[in-house]
């Protein structure tokens, strides 16, 4: 068995939409190990999102299709599985946490229920055996056990995630995938519920992909960092590796001028300048609009990944030695 | 609620019947009755009194219960309407029954189907179903299976098939509706994010149709049943007339053409009645459809 639980190599993603056709995500590449935590950051509209649906196959078709690529898991490319092989990963082996909690959850049937549906389905438990089941990870959740017959309504938007973290990890999954799971909450709340986070992925192992706009999750919870930009991971790398010496242009302009792990890290910095239209993506590399160091050639040749050194990747001409950068990085 | 309602549409239609041209005391007695005859019976009956007079004559009785006897049968008029209600009830139960059947399904399968041929057909047919007139229908039905064919009866109620006719001419209006609402609805929540956790989660996807979408999906197509069959109770007026089906609209169309004022009045209270019936009814189902009503009314 390969000590990555999750390896995607050249995924493109596209929304065919009467607007015209939205790159969404271009020729991406991520490696995942066993029981490690990867947090994926970039603007809005980097792609995030899709590539998150796309590896439960769940990018809403149409509009959206995974033009090619491979993802593999568990050393299975999941792109060539059956609907129905894909069915008993969902929620069994990979699971994934949507950002907004209010919305997540079924308002005609009781959480107990939602929770036990999982079970059911992929351990072949009675009804009532997966509801007591369902009833466990309501407690370990932190939610006593008597409210598995409420609905969600009766449950405010903390305690919403909750549910949705025990529907998640109710089969004890191998990957799972949050996206943005604190963003719709309290900052107070938030906390709780990444804490909550962290111990049941460190009790179960489970590996972890955290979506997030904010570098301070990101520092106290990640093992590894992929920058998304325009449908791509533009720089991969350890916590420490990152956040002590960003190399991509990009990278440099999220953190500020001073990144540090020690130091406050804030939310994104906006970076000037806006995302390209996926629909009409910048010819070569796709952020020389914005980049400082921009030359010519930027414009006409695409960059390929370099690696700085050992797990710690770029995509930029600057680190390929085509062109120098205008200060020292 | 409804004592305003039923006073409001009482006065309009006790209104129009004594505004419109023809006499009830010359309607009973025939065209020929001799003059002083006639002048007679108008007196006794309270004809010759001022509209006002008249009216809150019918309101003070009507509030002890009395709605008066028909001016053509001298029987209790609501002796009248409850005879003339089963009728009504089955005609538009059928009706309904089958508007749902065809509705619910057709709009469920067009909404996962979105854009394919199959939904394009559905609305199209839905748009002729809404738009076609409930007499023109019942006409043409007529004309193919009872005149043409000769396989069903073409009026009265006389057994089984003689519903079929009027329930399809009743039904298909609101299969249409239903059937649009459903696809609507069904398309709403199909987006929604606790579908995709629902797909998240593994769930077959004929599972997350029927178990997670429709459940929802089908809120507020209750509704939307509920008040068609208040309207079909109500609105069988003209399919009970072109099938001359004895029910309660029927007698309505009778009583206003023989100016049969207290049977048009006791009609009319009787649907109002019974909408509001309906509706209290729907409400309640309701409340078993969704979770968030229930906890409100605890
Ligand atoms: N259903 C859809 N139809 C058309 N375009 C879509 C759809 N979903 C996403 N997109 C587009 O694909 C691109 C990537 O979207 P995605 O949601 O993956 O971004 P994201 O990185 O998750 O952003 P955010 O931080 O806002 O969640 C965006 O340009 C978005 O507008
Ligand atoms: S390749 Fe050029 S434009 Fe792209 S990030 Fe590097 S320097 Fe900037
Ligand atoms: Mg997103």
């Amino acid at each position: 068995m390969s000590d990555n639980i999750l390896e995607i190599k050249d995924l493109v993603v596209h929304y065919i939409t009467d607007e015209g056709v939205v790159e969404a995500v271009n020729g991406l590449n991520m490696t995942l190990k066993r029981g490690e935590t990867l947090g994926l950051v970039g603007e809005t509209g980097a792609g995030k999102t899709t590539t998150a649906l796309s590896i439960l196959r769940l990018v809403p078709n149409p509009p959206g299709k995974i033009i090619s690529g491979e993802i593999h898991f568990d050393g299975e490319n999941l792109l060539e599985l059956s609907e129905e092989e894909m069915r008993s990963i969902r929620g069994n082996k990979i699971s994934m946490i949507f950002q907004d909690p209010m919305t997540s959850l079924n308002p005609v049937m009781t959480v107990g229920e939602q929770i036990a549906e999982g079970i059911e389905i992929h351990q072949g438990l009675s009804t009532d055996e997966a509801m007591e089941k369902a009833h466990e990870m309501l407690e370990l959740v932190g939610i006593p056990r008597e409210r598995a017959i409420d609905y969600p309504h009766q449950f405010s938007g903390g305690m919403k995630q909750r549910v949705v973290i025990a529907i998640a990890l109710a089969c004890n999954p191998s990957l799972l995938i949050a996206d943005e799971p604190t963003t719709a909450l309290d900052v107070t709340i938030q906390a709780q519920v990444l804490e909550l986070m962290r111990n049941l992925r460190e009790e179960f192992n489970t590996a972890m992909i955290l979506i997030t706009h904010d570098l301070g999750i990101v520092a106290e919870t990640c093992d590894k960092v992929a920058v998304m930009y325009a449908g791509e991971v533009i720089e991969y790398a350890t916590l420490e590796q990152l956040f002590e010496n960003p190399k991509h242009p990009y990278t440099i302009g999220l953190f500020g001028s001073i990144p540090s792990l020690e130091h406050d890290v804030e939310r994104l910095k906006p970076i000037k300048g806006l995302m390209p239209d996926p629909t009409n993506l910048p010819s070569g590399c796709p952020f020389h609009p914005r980049c400082s160091h921009a030359q010519d050639i930027c414009k006409e040749r695409k960059p390929i990944v370099t690696n700085i050194e050992e797990g710690h990747m770029v995509k930029c001409l600057i680190y390929e030695g085509v062109i120098e950068a205008k200060e020292v990085l | 609620m409804l004592i305003p309602v039923i006073i409001g549409v009482t006065f309009i239609v006790y209104s129009i019947m004594f505004f419109t041209p023809g006499d009830p005391a010359l309607i009973i007695l025939g065209e020929n009755a001799p003059e002083e005859q006639v002048e007679k019976l108008r007196e006794e009956m309270g004809l010759n009194d001022p509209f006002i007079i008249q009216y809150l004559r019918f309101l003070k009785n009507a509030l002890k219960g009395d709605f008066g006897r028909s001016y053509s049968t001298r029987k209790p008029v609501f002796n009248e309407v409850f005879s003339r209600f089963p009728a009504t009830l089955k005609l538009s139960t059928a009706g309904l029954l089958l508007a749902v059947a065809i509705g619910i399904p057709i709009g469920i399968i067009s909404a996962t189907r979105q854009y394919s041929l199959l939904d394009s057909i559905t609305m199209v047919l839905a748009l002729l179903g809404v738009s076609m007139p409930n007499f023109w229908l019942g006409l043409m039905l007529i004309l193919l299976f009872s005149v043409r064919l000769g396989l069903l009866p073409s009026g009265g109620d006389v057994g089984f098939a003689s519903l079929i006719l009027p329930a399809i001419t009743l039904g298909t209006g609101v299969a249409a509706i239903i059937t649009r609402m459903t696809r609507s609805s069904m398309l709403e929540v199909i987006r929604q994010d606790y579908i995709r956790t629902a797909r998240a989660k593994g769930v077959a996807e004929r599972r997350v149709i029927n178990k997670h979408a429709l459940k929802n999906a089908l809120i507020p197509v209750v509704t939307v049943i509920g008040l068609q069959f208040g309207y079909l109770l109500g609105g069988a007026v003209l399919t009970e007339t072109v099938f001359s089906w004895p029910g309660v609209g029927r007698l309505m169309v009778e009583a206003i053409k023989q100016k049969d004022t207290p049977v048009v009045l006791a009609s009319v209270i009787f649907m109002s009645v019974v909408f509001s019936i309906v509706n209290l009814l729907v409400d309640i189902l309701y409340a078993f459809l969704d979770p968030r009503i229930k906890s409100q009314y605890r």
